[in-house]
């Protein structure tokens, strides 16, 4: 499935995911990981209000972006069910060892200049790349 | 109150990032790993963005005493790599390889209606939730060892 290069709402995209995560940092002194975020609300610790309106709110942004601009979230996916629950377990048991995500290792940490969170970035960069060619390339698809 | 809209402001900020930069688009971010297929780079764009503002605008945050709404930064204290770390980003890689989502793009994407995230979010909970039944299960065996 041919998606086109959109260099313009990758930088603006991109720069509205570093300002919030500045002003995470800056308001409630948090990283902006989604995994950690999520992950103090499923197993609770006691503070899941700012946590459950981050996620809230970023959950309300496909809405607010039809109701400004008229246009609707293009989400394309030919990936059967199975497959995304598959990912889905993976992604869930690896975020939970692995302590973060694009964008908790991805960006903040990565910005922080952390050993862990470079290493952890390299290392599912290298695995997603391998799977994404494994997939398509070898087994010809799902 | 005032913290909580704060959070729902900056989540709403985020997710709206995610959105235009094509994160919660699983067939945008396959790819952009996809060199020798229908490669699309916009996803170079977004870390590399994302990474420079984060980068630059951390360094002046962190020389306040304190955030706004809490009297300490809660920042990651290890430093070590470890297995945990490596094996789960790698097993994480592979996930996101497979289903074209990652947390960050889900969690907007769940916001467009479409069962897709919803079915991924459902099962990286599963995953979350049996990854720390795990953890919890070896550290009692530790213990008692």
């Amino acid at each position: 499935m041919e998606t086109s290069f959109t260099p313009i709402q990758a930088l603006l995209g991109g720069s509205l995911i570093g300002l919030a995560a500045v002003a995470l940092l800056t308001f409630h002194g948090r990283i902006a990981g989604v995994t950690g975020i999520l992950t103090g609300i499923i197993l609770p610790k006691g503070d899941w209000n700012w946590r459950l309106a981050f996620l809230l709110g970023a959950i309300a942004a496909p809405a607010m972006i039809l109701l400004l601009t008229g246009m609707s979230l293009p989400l394309q996916s030919d990936i059967p069910s199975w497959a995304i629950i598959l990912g889905g377990l993976l992604v869930g048991v690896g975020v939970a060892f692995g302590g973060g995500c694009t964008s908790g290792h991805g960006v903040c940490g990565m910005a922080r200049l952390s050993t862990r969170s470079i290493a952890a970035t390299l290392t599912f960069m290298a695995t997603t790349f391998v799977t994404v060619f494994v997939v398509r390339h070898v087994l010809g698809g799902f | 109150m005032l913290r909580v809209l704060s959070a729902a402001a900056i989540g709403l900020v985020f997710g709206t990032g995610i959105v235009i930069a094509g994160m919660a688009n699983p067939a945008k971010v396959l790819n952009f790993f996809d060199v020798f297929g229908t490669w699309d780079p916009s996803l170079l764009l977004v870390m590399g963005s994302a990474l420079a503002v984060t980068f630059i605008g951390y360094r002046f945050v962190l020389r306040r005493p304190a955030p706004v709404f809490d009297r300490r930064f809660h920042l990651p204290t290890k430093r070590d790599l470890d297995v945990p770390l490596i094996a789960g980003s790698a097993l994480f890689g592979i996930g996101w390889g497979i289903a074209g989502f990652c947390p960050g793009g889900a969690i907007p994407a769940l916001g467009s209606g479409e069962p897709s995230p919803l079915i991924f979010v459902a099962a990286m909970i599963g995953g979350i939730l049996g990854a720390n039944a795990l953890k919890a299960a070896f550290t009692r065996r530790q213990a008692l060892a």
